[in-house]
């Protein structure tokens, strides 16, 4: 799950990590409001769930109350686009409206974890406030690591190895070194998957400070952290996806036109694969897991055929819990419930794939059963022009 | 010959009376494998489908001799079960449950360092050597004696690449589902040096996935170390980057764990990369001819 950085902050607040003095605005009035208790000097920062906000124009430093409420007015409710959201941009619906600081030096830290050790890994680097990935392309030298040893945290001379790795003044290593640790701490007691401090700033008066804050947490952790149920905010997500979410459908939205309904997340980014190799564009994943029932299947394909950019359907389906008879009669009652119009592509194999393949043909709808993933895939891009 | 498991393989099933631990017990005895018993804490010294139910892992172990289990336990308590699995001395624990926190894997995983436990998964299908042993969840009747060893991180797919095969009539010797979450016990690596060592294993199918650099690693030891065919398949070169597809362990992060960089490790290493899963059985066979 992804969180505002809004929240990101708090949280980080909560176990000594220095953040600037800042309030969240949903209106230009409380916008207005949050920049005279800051004093006027203050910068109005979109708040969505992705990266180069600033780039993108939702990052304005203003001068005076005035100056704050024309960017807020100018921000909110516009349509931001940045490298991470995608042409179409994210509506920005919430601010942050932050005291301006005098910034020193920018910095970054970042932790993640490490597949190969299955631990997690601490990272500081002197190149704050650029994009990490170019950083770890160009000069993977500058990013600097500590693992994380599990039960043990990151400790205090870890810490210091980076903060003076990265060029922090001796007078500042201390207390960069605290922030560390605590972020560290915070990471493991959120469940986090991912936190990103870019920039972590040093500021004139030797002071240092998360400027930002990006922090994912571990969707399968969140039964243990009632508390951040209400952090999620919907509307920052694809309304389709929530959707299928309800039904414990994984479903991702893309911008092809051809849909797949598949069983298991390996054949599902394989039936993707195997559309665009046909020469198809693929309009969505879609998992429907390994013990998916006729009540699922129906709900799948209403999700499916709820995206109008939809030309025609695969099936593709591998029974092994999933049989394919009940499949099949799930596919079959969805079409006469739905009313389907569109061509859609059945492909099955394994478990009762004969009984799958009965129903199908007699169901009076003229469905092509096809044989193969590449015949599947041929025939569906051939429906779809 | 086969791997890791054979007729000798006494099995333990850790969520026994569930749900889907009574399901796939009851198809693994089906497949004739010799399931010992089961643990489900409470219902010690009842009986659940003809074999004994036990409290703890550590008393089933004491009274069946069991050598490996299988964990159908739910997430919130799967890290757990792995562990007091290790902590009983099952030499081969399979860990079918999706979705456990990575914190608990971290956990996990270094429960096990030092022990003599070797862990498959989790959110994996399991593995199984046809007509010997099947532990896990995958559909048995697919899958034909022979000697092409299967790995892959995908359960499906897996399915996919071995019912292939099977109706070229090309058996297997093992097949073993590694799964989809960012930290799993037995790698890619792993498994393709067990398949190695083994006399019996002609060729090997090694299918990965976007998200890490396992199939990279696999691959630099494949180039200096490995003498048989080898058929590769990468699922996910269309995926969209910095999002999960659907597997914890299935994402581009950071330009790392890319589809293409696998593909052109695999084939660096002397593997036959297919471009589409329809061609894996196709190619083991003319690789195993040629």
């Amino acid at each position: 799950m992804k969180i505002h950085e809004y929240q990101g902050k708090a949280i980080l607040a909560r176990y000594g990590v220095p953040v600037p003095k800042s309030r969240v605005a949903f209106t230009v009035q409380e916008a207005e409001a949050a920049a005279k208790e800051l004093g006027g000097f203050v910068v109005v920062k979109a708040q969505i769930h992705a990266g180069g906000r600033g780039k993108g124009g939702g990052v304005k430093v203003c001068k005076t109350v005035d100056d704050a409420v024309e960017a807020s007015k100018k921000i909110l409710g516009m349509q931001l686009v940045t490298h991470q959201t995608g042409p179409q941009g994210q509506t920005v619906r919430r601010l942050l409206i932050e005291e301006a600081l005098p910034i020193e030096k920018e910095l970054y830290l970042g932790i993640t974890l490490d597949r190969v050790t299955g631990k997690n890994v601490f990272m500081a680097s002197s190149e704050g406030g650029m994009e990490i990935e170019e950083v770890a392309h160009h000069t993977p030298e500058k990013i600097l690591k500590e693992t994380i040893e599990p039960g043990i945290g990151l400790q205090g001379f870890q810490a210091r190895n980076l903060a003076f790795g990265i060029g922090l003044p001796a007078a500042s290593v201390n207390a960069a070194a605290k922030a560390m640790i605590a972020l560290a701490k915070a990471y493991d007691d959120s469940d986090a998957s991912l936190a990103e401090i870019n920039p972590f700033i040093l500021l004139k008066d030797g002071r240092v400070m998360a400027l930002d804050a990006k922090i994912n947490i571990d969707d399968n952790a969140l039964y243990r952290h009632p508390d951040f149920v209400d952090l999620r905010d919907m509307e920052e997500e694809d309304p389709l996806e929530v959707e299928a979410s309800k039904f414990s459908l994984n479903y991702i939205k893309l911008d092809g036109n051809i849909a797949c309904m598949v069983n298991g997340a390996g054949l599902a980014m394989a039936t993707m694969d195997i559309i665009k190799y046909a020469g198809g564009e693929p309009a969505n994943f879609l998992d429907v897991g390994g013990g998916a029932n006729e009540e699922q299947i129906k709900n799948a394909f209403r999700i499916l055929l709820s995206d109008t950019a939809v030309k025609a359907v695969l099936i593709n389906i591998f029974g092994g819990i999933l049989r394919c008879d009940i499949l099949a009669t799930g596919v079959v009652n969805a079409a006469r419930e739905l009313g389907i119009g569109i061509p859609v592509v059945i492909r099955m194999e394994g478990t009762n794939v004969e009984e799958g393949k009965k129903i199908i043909r007699e169901s009076g709808f003229n469905f092509p059963v096809a044989d193969g993933m590449k015949d599947a895939a041929e025939k569906v891009v051939k429906a779809a022009q | 010959m086969s791997v890791l498991v054979n007729k000798e393989t006494r099995l333990l099933v850790q969520g026994y009376t569930g749900a889907q631990g009574t399901f796939h017990a009851t198809q693994s005895i089906n497949y004739k494998t010799n399931v010992v018993g089961g643990v489900t804490p409470g219902k010690g010294g009842t009986k659940h489908l003809d074999r004994p139910v036990f409290d703890t892992v550590d008393a089933a172990v004491k009274a069946t001799g069991a050598n490996a289990s299988v964990i159908f336990v739910p997430p919130p308590f799967a890290a757990d079960a792995i562990m007091e699995a290790a902590g009983a001395g099952i030499e081969l624990i399979v860990c079918i449950t999706e979705g456990i926190p990575v914190r608990d894997m971290i956990a996990a995983r270094q429960f096990l360092q030092g022990r003599k436990s070797r862990l498959i998964g989790p959110n994996c299908p399991g593995i199984i050597t046809p007509d010997e042993c099947r532990i896990g969840i995958m559909p048995g009747h697919i899958h034909l004696r022979g000697h092409v060893g299967v790995v892959s991180r995908s359960g499906t797919l897996t399915y996919e690449a071995v019912g292939q095969l099977t109706a070229l009539g090309i058996g297997q010797s093992t097949c073993i589902g590694i799964g989809g979450d960012p930290i799993i016990g037995t790698t890619h690596l792993d498994a393709i040096q067990l398949f190695n060592d083994d006399p019996d294993t002609h060729a090997i199918v090694m299918i990965g996935e976007i998200g890490g650099n396992n199939e990279e690693i696999a691959a630099a030891w494949i180039k200096d170390n490995v003498k048989k065919p080898v058929v590769g398949f990468i699922a996910g070169q269309t995926a969209p980057p910095g999002r999960r597809m659907g597997h914890a362990g299935a994402i581009v992060a950071g330009g790392s764990g890319k589809a293409s960089d696998k593909m052109a490790a695999m084939e660096a290493a002397g593997i036959t990369v297919c471009s589409t899963p329809a061609d894996i059985g196709q190619k083991i066979k003319e690789r195993l001819s040629s």
